[in-house]
């Protein structure tokens, strides 16, 4: 197992498995995504008090969903990077950091959207959830700017890795404050106690696009950290093989 | 008993001596001490100019508008505080000392706090009045800066690490610092003006006490960490 793990963190072998990978997350998530879709928008009743409206949650909730976890898998491949010295580790860390920004914005954006007939107005302070999104897109901000900021990789990574852990910290105690600051939100549907407040013919749809984003996002994020590997391995020998094609002299 | 253990000075000792030192710079530069905080009163001064002289618009708005101001002048601050070691070298003699780093940078975090931050809380009642804020709710506010700019200069400390050396540095620091310091912000801003409508205020301030005594705990070790990547 450990001698598993150890060969996978080794750039090369990572290049050539996800390769094999990639399609095995891409082709099911994009498969719960249409039927997500269609049996969400077309199938599912509409909601008694939001009416169509409501449908908006097919995106808005998986999106938000991610912007958390790829926050999480980010400040775990931080850890695991400084702790245990693995350069894969960082190269996730780097990719899934524009990743999770583009989800917080497009949870943000669909929060917005869904605001407008639910309480008039496209955005509203009052919000716990939307205000704590919003923080959160200035986390992966600042995460950004700073990697770009710092010219060695290796330094960046250390110095962004650091940060992700402090603000994995601090992250629960946003959305504590956030939710002390003020509460105008729907509360939680999916998880509370007496099991999920919402239809069965409403709620496979929205687990179907829950687990279709999150593959889809597992094919996308081995995606970029092959291109950040082979960036980063961009002298090595197995990359010179890999990308100049054979006869092509050097 | 090995001779080096004998003449190494005591953890005590390097941590009073950090801070002396940088107590003393201070007071030989007090440009950088006052910047701050003519800053702060700059800015807690634009607001009543912007929004208009009404009593009670002041009264509503002055609790958010000095903690506001109060989080950018220690911003501000924040900048210089690894910056001039950095240049002249004394950073490596303190990364390279042989106390613990956690404990130095603890201590250049509170000399931090009684420069930028003791100023600024014994000098918010002064804003305080132009706002009309009654003489209850200065008592908290003043309680309440107190221990938020404590945690911003330990929260701070970690920003300056990071981002020095770095040439885009300054307006980084407030990229890095300004969404992690949103719970001292909300729960400061919140309990003056809770305390302004005569409601509770045990749960803003023990809340705020209690990110004090975290952030002065955890952040010496992420300061180090992240002084040691950067000074490297």
């Amino acid at each position: 197992m450990w001698n598993w793990f150890h060969k996978l963190a080794s750039p090369p072998h990572f290049y050539r498995i996800s390769a094999k990978m990639i399609p095995w997350f891409a082709f099911p998530g994009a498969i719960l995504i249409v039927y997500g879709a269609v049996s969400g928008l077309f199938v599912a009743p509409a909601d008694y008090q939001q009416g169509d409206a409501f449908r908006i949650i097919y995106v808005h909730v998986p999106a938000a969903y991610l912007s958390m976890m790829a926050y999480m898998i980010m400040a775990l491949s931080a850890a695991i990077g400084l702790i245990w010295r693995i350069k894969l580790a960082h190269a996730v860390a780097a990719a899934a950091a524009p990743l999770g920004a583009w989800f917080t914005f497009l949870a943000l954006i669909t929060g917005s959207i869904w605001g407008r007939p639910m309480w008039g107005t496209w955005w509203e302070w009052g919000d716990p959830r939307l205000t704590s999104e919003l923080i959160m897109l200035f986390l992966y901000f600042g995460y950004m700017a700073l990697r770009a900021a710092i010219d060695e990789t290796v330094k960046a990574d250390k110095a962004s890795a650091v940060l992700a852990l402090v603000g994995a910290v601090n992250i629960p105690i946003i959305h504590f404050s956030v939710e002390w600051w003020s509460s105008l939100h729907q509360g939680p549907t999916l998880v509370r106690a007496g099991g999920p407040a919402i239809e069965t013919a409403m709620l496979y749809p929205l687990l179907a696009m829950i687990f279709g984003f999150t593959l889809v996002f597992g094919a996308l994020i081995l995606g970029r950290v092959r291109t950040e590997v082979l960036f980063r391995e961009r002298l090595k020998h197995w990359v010179r093989v890999i990308v100049i094609p054979e006869g092509a002299g050097a | 008993m090995s001779p080096t253990s004998v003449s190494m000075p005591g953890l005590w000792h390097g941590f009073s001596a950090v801070i002396r030192r940088d107590i003393l710079l201070a007071w030989k530069r007090p440009g950088d001490v006052l910047n701050p905080l003519f800053f702060f009163a700059m800015v807690s001064t634009i607001f009543p100019l912007a929004v208009g002289p009404s009593t009670e618009q002041l009264q509503f708005s002055g609790p958010g508008v000095v903690w506001v101001a109060a989080l950018l002048a220690t911003l501000l601050s924040l900048n210089s505080l690894f910056l001039s070691d950095f240049e002249d070298g004394s950073l490596d003699q303190l990364v390279l000392s042989p106390q613990p780093l956690p404990l130095l940078v603890l201590g250049k975090a509170l000399a931090h706090w009684l420069i930028s931050g003791l100023p600024l809380v014994i000098m918010s009642p002064l804003i305080a009045i132009t706002f009309q804020m009654p003489a209850d709710t200065i008592n908290i506010m003043m309680v309440t800066l107190a221990f938020g700019t404590i945690s911003l200069s330990m929260l701070g400390s970690i920003g300056a690490a990071l981002t020095v050396g770095l040439h885009r540095g300054t307006a980084l620091l407030g990229l890095l610092i300004l969404p992690l310091s949103m719970p001292i912000l909300i729960f400061g801003a919140r309990t003056v003006s809770l305390s302004a409508a005569e409601d509770g205020v045990a749960a803003g301030i023990y809340f705020l006490a209690a990110y004090c005594m975290l952030a002065l705990s955890l952040a010496p070790f992420a300061t180090a960490a992240a002084l040691r990547i950067s000074n490297e």
